[in-house]
């Protein structure tokens, strides 16, 4: 038996899944992330730890939240941030991911931070490129930032992350986000719960390391951090769930059920919210919430990333 | 809903003299029951005889007092087509047949796939209706097999359960998100299996009788195909689900196996199913065009033998008033239904005045079996429960005459039927509904 290698620092050419991160790389990242965040409060903020680099933010699918804070990352750090939004140009030419990879590739690129709608594109993506990729979203599988941007809320308002009991609830089934967080929350030790009906579980989330709950009032039950998921309106005309009304009855987050858990409980969400349908507009603006500290350290934690995959990045 | 006892200050009512049947507890013994109010107080082998002070008698003279009989699949027209049938109609039906409780089908105009929708048909109910009525409803809006209906606040709203009414879900992605969805509510699935594609187009059961009438014919095959698909489903999700009226023996092997298999499925029949067959269709009788549509001899005789050996749960009228309107008319262009409730249980005692099957799982299917799937208080003799009870004259011989029928519609494929069985007492929550008067009616 080969003994495991304690990692102090995340050393990788690319960040696609939190599957697989140890404790020690999500740590040197979040300890990073907590400097830039100081930084980021300064009155200058920009640095040049990627001056003279390129990053292109390559979105497939539509994004607002996490391309902008991707490019202001970039941006702080000192690189050149080129936006392609490929949802409506070369791909509706009919030109294949792979296409788009090998002709983003020669355009010599640094770091490449791709978002698509498949799950599995962005790492078939970054076997065929030579620089560093990031995987800001794909499909329902992964979308590690936000994990990581999570844990670093939850680490900075209560301490630690090991222990607590964290409840993920909604459309579990679409959720990259969940997917991110059971793995990032389990490796640094919080007790992972995942909320939603029946129809929005995926099979077997239980051997993910999450205990399932279809009732969200035993779900919450002592709960330190009640972290809602968006559900697309598409998915609640009669599919998945019977209607919005109904959803919010009895999975949307509303003063009754956040007294399930504990009185501290942090509320998050990674937004866009669906005011009214996974959540009470009361709760949003909830003096628990954290929301928008989520997108505060968002920022923070993609610096974090893109600093400590500079230091690998070739130079010469 | 639940029928209360009209007042606080009702006189306490002795049955003595009877023959007690309970299915839930296995009894059939002489005894006695006392009613107070609108639950049943006592009962047993001590009050055979005596009353207590000021209670108000009724010698059962040795006849059956059993529970009321529960049914669950009563189509009525209201809302929509109250010229077919009124729940106040229905209700008189069903208390001259010893029915004590119906459930209503959604098939109705509209569509009962909303919570207040749900509420109307209660609120229209406690104000007209002389038996208990509860709600199944829609498990798809419109009952177009599309989209879920809303069935956590349904059910909140008083919905006993979950149908697609008189048609399948054909969509198998549809009908699991039904049974997953349902699931968290502990929602029951009530489910008609008929392949919508293979059945289009037929008219009875296809065969020799539907050879020689020349009619288009539909393969029990129709019915099991989705069965059998439903069962598949029920054992991915864990689904609760009740086959509404299955009709042939192939059928009842599935039900076997999924039973064998310990999973959460039960299954009902008609009683047309149960004690007619296709040959009854004769030289084209509309009446006996019913939905699914009779089978054969050997596959009624399955059933009987199913319910005999408890792979058949529920026994329903399947009750269906249709007018000359829609029956009146060439067999191919005819609706399918007929009405049922008030013949019910004489019809269902003809198996056991034949010798084919006894009296005790012949009453649980229409009493503890349906209570128990449903979740309702009733369908047993056991104090504190509310009275809802029927006093039956085993023997007494009458012919069905359909102008004498309660039912608004009048196509009953038991008319002039010779029956042995009727009903003398009918009560729901302690209050009497329906008696029975010597030369009164049929």
């Amino acid at each position: 038996m080969t003994s495991s290698i304690v990692q102090t620092s995340f050393a990788r050419r690319h960040l696609l899944t939190c599957d697989g991160l140890s404790a020690g790389e999500i740590v040197a990242l979040l300890d990073l992330a907590d400097k830039a965040a100081e930084s980021n409060r300064q009155v200058i903020k920009k640095r040049d730890v990627l001056r003279g680099r390129t990053l292109i933010n390559l979105f497939f699918e539509a994004s607002t939240r996490t391309q902008s804070s991707f490019e202001l990352a970039g941006k702080r750090l000192g690189a050149d941030v080129m936006n392609m939004n490929v949802s409506n140009s070369s791909v509706s030419k009919g030109e294949t991911l792979i296409d788009t990879a090998m002709t983003l590739n020669a355009m010599r690129p640094d770091i490449l931070v791709v978002r698509h709608d498949k799950a599995g594109a962005v790492e078939l993506l970054a076997q065929k490129v030579d620089c560093s990729v990031i995987n800001a979203g794909d499909g329902s599988h992964q979308h590690p930032t936000q994990a990581l941007l999570d844990a670093l809320t939850i680490r900075r308002a209560k301490g630690r992350v090991a222990g607590l009991t964290v409840a993920i609830c909604g459309d579990i089934l679409h959720s990259r986000v969940a997917r991110s967080n059971i793995n990032v929350l389990n490796t640094l030790g919080a007790r992972v719960r995942v909320v939603a009906p029946s129809t929005l579980l995926p099979p077997q989330t239980e051997r993910l390391g999450a205990e399932v709950f279809t009732d969200m009032n035993a779900g919450l039950d002592d709960a330190d951090i009640v972290m809602m998921l968006r559900l697309q309106r598409e998915r609640m005309q009669g599919s998945y769930v019977p209607s919005t009304r109904e959803y919010y009855h009895f999975f949307g987050l509303d003063h009754d059920k956040l007294a399930r858990a504990k009185p501290d409980a942090l509320i998050m969400h990674p937004g866009p919210m669906n005011r009214g349908v996974e959540i009470a507009s009361t709760i949003a603006d909830h003096s628990r919430s954290v929301i928008r500290d989520q997108v505060e350290m968002g920022v923070a934690v993609r610096m974090a990333v893109l600093e400590a995959m500079a230091r690998l990045l070739p130079n010469h | 809903m639940r029928k209360n006892g009209s007042s606080a200050e009702q006189a306490a009512t002795a049955f003595l003299n009877a023959r007690l049947i309970d299915p839930a507890s296995g009894k059939d013994e002489p005894g006695g029951l006392l009613v107070r109010d609108g639950k049943i107080a006592d009962l047993g082998g001590h009050l055979r005889r005596n009353a207590p002070e000021r209670a108000k008698v009724i010698d059962c003279k040795g006849h059956v007092l059993c529970p009321g009989l529960i049914d669950m699949q009563v189509f009525t027209g209201e809302p929509g087509q109250e010229h077919r049938e009124t729940l106040k109609t229905a209700s008189q039906a069903a208390a001259a047949g010893g029915v004590t409780t119906i459930v209503v089908m959604p098939d109705t105009e509209p569509v009962i796939d909303q919570v207040a929708l749900v509420d109307f048909i209660q609120r229209r109910a406690r104000d007209n209706a002389a038996v208990n009525v509860h709600v199944m409803a829609a498990m798809t809006r419109g009952l177009k097999g599309q989209e879920m209906t809303e069935i956590g606040l349904l059910k909140r709203a008083g919905a006993l359960a979950f149908t697609n009414g008189k048609t399948s879900i054909s969509n198998a992605r549809v009908m699991r998100n039904v049974l997953l969805y349902s699931k968290d509510f502990g929602a029951l699935i009530v489910h008609h299996t008929e392949d919508p594609h293979l059945t289009e187009g037929a008219v009875m059961n296809s065969g020799e009788v539907a050879t020689r009438l020349g009619l288009p014919g539909v393969n029990k095959a129709a019915e099991t195909i989705v069965l059998e698909r439903d069962v598949r489903l029920v054992e991915i999700t864990g689904g609760r689900y009740h086959a509404s009226t299955l009709s042939c023996a192939e059928s009842l092997a599935v039900i076997r196996s999924a039973k064998a298999r310990k999973l959460p499925v039960t299954c009902g029949v008609s009683i047309n199913h149960l004690t007619l067959n296709e040959n009854d269709i004769g030289p084209y009788r509309t009446f006996f065009r019913v939905c699914p549509p009779l089978r054969s001899e050997d596959d009624r005789a399955a059933m009987v033998r199913g319910l005999a050996a408890g792979e058949i749960d529920v026994i329903v009228s399947s009750h269906d008033p249709q007018d000359a309107d829609t029956k009146r008319r060439p067999f191919a262009e005819a609706a399918d239904g007929a009405i049922g409730l008030e013949t019910l249980l004489a019809a269902a005692l003809r198996l056991h005045h034949n010798g084919e099957i006894g009296l005790m799982p012949l009453i649980r299917a229409m009493t503890i079996n349906p209570a128990r799937l449903l979740g309702l208080p009733t369908g047993r003799l056991e104090k504190g429960t509310p009275a809802d009870l029927i006093l039956v004259d085993l023997g007494q011989p009458w012919v069905v005459d359909r102008d004498l029928l309660r039912a608004r519609s009048k196509n009953s494929p038991f008319d002039e039927s010779k029956m042995q069985g009727r009903v003398l007492h009918t009560m729901v929550a302690g209050n009497t509904v329906y008696q029975y008067a010597a030369g009164d009616r049929s």
